[in-house]
Parts: structure tokens; C-alpha cells; sequence
């Protein structure tokens, strides 16, 4: 069941990142709504999730982003990080907001620096000091993290109790 | 345990999905050389393993070689021991008949350059005592030899002949302690009669008080008729070695052979003696 909804939600995230990327992008304060779906699986589902969905988002991303250059650079990126994720998940309490946005936070950091380094490194393109870009990125992320979590924490919390409050209006 | 099962399959296929997506980029990406990296990378890969195979069959090939086929190995070295012994016994025949070639060369030489009647010998056998020193050459008789007649080699005086057989004839050496020679010094022409000394070689007596005899003198046979006139004038006796004086007079004069008889292959026998008083040139020191 979640693997179902990791796919579901990396699918979702991958046709929201392809569609409305435009829109995910203000200033610099981008937003990468794959990394966030890799990291939040693996924070909630382990490492093994975090990797695997990782590696199926990456790898997809890459084929679905027009002029990528080589397809499995995003994929290692993503798979690393979902799985360094997934062993954080596991290994310390990451269940308060701010503990959350510093991996996520992190997580982008990481990221950016295994996939921009391979590119450089096999001297396939360069970046210049994409620095400002990817801090804004990795605070879109964060944010966007966070709020995920809590509105996955709270939603289903909020429409118990307005369940249990329509039936002792009824009575 | 399971916890740690857990973490190790993680970790296994972590390592198995980073491995995949290496793969996956390299071969896409081409190296500076403009061959796919994966193609490098592969090829560097099996490159190390085709040498590690490779010296291993080179090693098995080589232990075969070495040990399991020492068979064989035997069976050529038994064939070739043979084969070289076979070159050895041909090389020491080929050698013999070039020694002997030679020999006999030096004997042609010499009785060409000689102007007496001679004949040509080959030493058949050599035996000596205490008393007698002779040898036997392959000439007899019915080849004109007769006792008396003066043998010669062409380093010098070997001996006479003291009996005949009509195939065969016995040589009396000049070391025998019976025999002896007129002899006359190359340097000062002092005359002496040398006598056989066995292994001493020779003795130079009758040396006269006022003659001159030095060490190192060649002596010569003087050729005197008589007794001791069996032998041409002129042919080497040998060398003065010591010289022993009794106040004036002469004491004991050691002479060294010119002849090694101990190696005597071919001779010469002088059929007709040479006119008293002439040398043949072409032997005269």
C-alpha cells in the first residue's frame, strides 16, 4: 500500500515538476517537488523506499527532462539521497519541523552537489556558481517538505474529529 | 539479527543500484579518447582479467611443460646423449687423422727437403726397461731397412735400427743406455761422443779439458765415421742442460733430447748413409 502511494505520489510529482515548473520557480526560491517526494518517503518509509523511489523518480525525471544530457546522473543523485535519507529517517527522531527542514534542507544541498559534480566531472556541462540558486531551492524544498508532512499529519486528524463532531451533533 | 539483516540488504542493494546507474552512465558518456566509458572501463576490466588467465595458462602450460612432459624430455635427451657421443667418437677419429695428417706432413716435409735416401714409418709400438729403450715402426725388411741405419724425426736424432723383421723393424732410442751418437756443439763445433742416459737423457762424454761446452748449446751428430758414425751429419741431438767440471777437465754434461720420444707417431729411416762431411743445410742448426 506504500509503495502504491510512493509511486502515485512520485508520479504526481513528476507530472506537477514537468507541467508547472514555470510556476514552482519564484525569483530564487525554486522548488524540486521530486526531491521532496524521494526525501519524504524515505523520512517516513525507510531507506529502502527512500532509495528505490529515488532511483524510479530520478531516472524518469531524467528522461522526461528535455536536454538532460545523460540519463542516471539525476538518478544517482536522487538515489543517494534517498537512501542517506531513509537511513537518517531511521537512525535519529526527525519528526518535529525543524529536524525536517534541515533534511530536507540538506538533502537538496546533497543533491545538487552529486549532480552538478558528475556533470562537471565527465566535463558534460558547467554550472558556473549556481550557489543563490540552489540555496533557494534547497529553502523551497524545505519548506514545501514541512508543510507536506504536517498537512499529512494533520489532515487525517482533522476529518476524524469533524466526523466525530457531526455524529454528536446528530444525536 | 533481522534489524541487521535488514540493514545489510539495504546496503547490498544500494550498492547494486549505485552500480546500476554507474553503468548506465558510462554508457552514455565517451572518455577524452572518444570510446565509450563503459567501453574503456569494461575493456580495462577484462584486459586485467584476460592477463590474469592468460598467465595462468602460461603458468599450467609451463608446469606441463616442465614436469608432465619430462617423458618425452627423457627420451629426446637419451637420443641426443647418443647423438653426442656419436660427434664426440667422429670428432676424436676426425682429430686423430689430423694429428696424424699432420705428422705425417712434417715427415714429407722433411724427407723432401732431405738429400738422403729415406723411408717413411709409422711407430707401431713403443717399449722400454731399465736397460733397453726401442720401439717398433711398421717397415722391415722387404722395405730395404737393415740394421745400423739411423732413424730420424723432424725435431731431431731418435735412434738406429737394431733388428729387422721382413714387415717390421725394432729402433734402439738414442736414450738407451747402450746407444750413442758422435756429436759436435752447433756454437764452439766441440766434439763429444753422446751417450744414452735413460731418463736423464743424454750423457755428452769425451769432451776434451780445452773444448768449450756451455749450457744451452745445440749439439749436433758430428757424422765422424766409425762406431758411432751411424748417423748423417747435422741432425739435432738435443740441448746441453748442466755442465759438471773436476778441476779442469769435464765432469758430468747433461744433454736434453730435441726429440719427445714419448709422442712418436711417424719417422724417417735413412736407407743410404750420407756422404762423411756433409750436412744437409736444411736441417743444420
Amino acid at each position: 500500500m506504500k509503495a502504491l502511494g510512493a509511486v502515485a505520489a512520485t508520479v504526481l510529482a513528476l507530472a506537477l515538476q514537468t507541467t508547472l515548473a514555470r510556476f514552482l520557480s519564484i525569483g530564487t526560491f525554486a522548488v524540486d517537488l521530486v526531491l521532496v517526494v524521494v526525501v519524504y518517503v524515505a523520512l517516513s518509509s525507510g531507506a529502502v523506499a527512500g532509495l528505490l523511489t529515488g532511483t524510479f523518480a530520478g531516472l524518469i525525471q531524467d528522461a522526461l527532462t528535455p536536454g538532460s544530457g545523460v540519463i542516471g546522473i539525476g538518478g544517482l543523485a536522487k538515489t543517494i539521497v534517498g537512501f542517506v535519507a531513509g537511513v537518517i529517517g531511521t537512525q535519529f527522531i526527525v519528526a518535529q519541523p525543524l529536524p525536517r527542514f534541515v533534511v530536507f534542507f540538506a538533502a537538496t544541498v546533497v543533491h545538487a552537489v552529486i549532480f552538478i559534480g558528475l556533470y562537471v566531472l565527465l566535463g558534460l556541462r558547467t554550472f558556473g556558481a549556481p550557489y543563490t540558486a540552489q540555496a533557494g531551492q534547497a529553502f523551497g524544498n524545505a519548506v514545501v517538505g514541512v508543510v507536506a508532512f504536517q498537512l499529512a499529519e494533520f489532515l487525517p486528524g482533522a476529518v476524524e474529529r469533524r466526523r466525530m463532531t457531526k455524529g454528536r451533533i446528530r444525536r | 539479527m533481522a534489524l541487521l539483516d535488514i540493514r545489510q540488504r539495504a546496503g547490498y542493494l544500494f550498492v547494486a543500484v549505485l552500480l546500476g546507474h554507474v553503468i548506465l552512465i558510462s554508457a552514455q558518456v565517451q572518455s577524452k579518447s572518444g570510446v565509450p566509458l563503459i567501453t574503456g572501463v569494461t575493456f580495462g576490466v577484462f584486459a586485467e582479467v584476460q592477463r590474469a588467465t592468460s598467465a595462468a595458462v602460461s603458468r599450467v602450460r609451463d608446469s606441463w611443460s616442465g614436469y608432465f612432459a619430462l617423458r618425452s624430455v627423457r627420451q629426446e635427451n637419451d637420443a641426443l646423449k647418443r647423438q653426442l657421443a656419436d660427434a664426440q667418437i667422429q670428432l676424436q677419429e676426425q682429430r686423430a687423422i689430423a694429428d696424424r695428417t699432420r705428422g705425417l706432413e712434417k715427415i714429407l716435409d722433411l724427407q723432401g727437403r732431405l738429400e738422403l735416401k729415406t723411408i717413411a714409418a709409422e711407430v707401431i709400438a713403443a717399449g722400454e726397461t731399465l736397460d733397453f729403450r726401442a720401439l717398433t715402426i711398421d717397415k722391415g725388411s722387404r722395405h730395404g731397412l737393415k740394421p745400423d741405419m739411423a732413424v730420424i724425426a723432424p725435431a731431431g736424432v731418435v735412434g738406429r735400427i737394431v733388428a729387422t723383421s721382413p714387415g717390421a723393424a725394432q729402433v734402439q732410442l738414442l736414450t738407451d743406455v747402450n746407444a750413442a751418437a758422435g756429436a759436435l756443439s752447433e756454437r764452439s763445433r766441440a766434439q763429444g761422443i753422446v751417450v744414452g742416459a735413460g731418463d736423464k737423457g743424454f750423457l755428452l762424454d769425451k769432451v776434451s779439458e780445452v773444448a768449450d761446452v756451455a749450457v744451452g748449446d745445440v749439439l749436433l751428430t758430428s757424422g765422424i765415421e766409425g762406431i758411432f758414425g751411424i748417423y748423417p751429419k747435422g741432425f739435432t741431438i738435443g740441448r746441453v742442460e748442466k755442465v759438471t767440471k773436476k778441476g779442469s777437465a769435464y765432469g758430468e754434461i747433461t744433454v736434453r733430447p730435441a726429440v719427445d720420444f714419448s709422442s712418436l707417431e711417424e719417422v724417417l729411416v735413412v736407407l743410404t748413409p750420407a756422404p762423411s762431411g756433409e750436412a744437409p743445410k736444411e736441417i743444420a742448426h
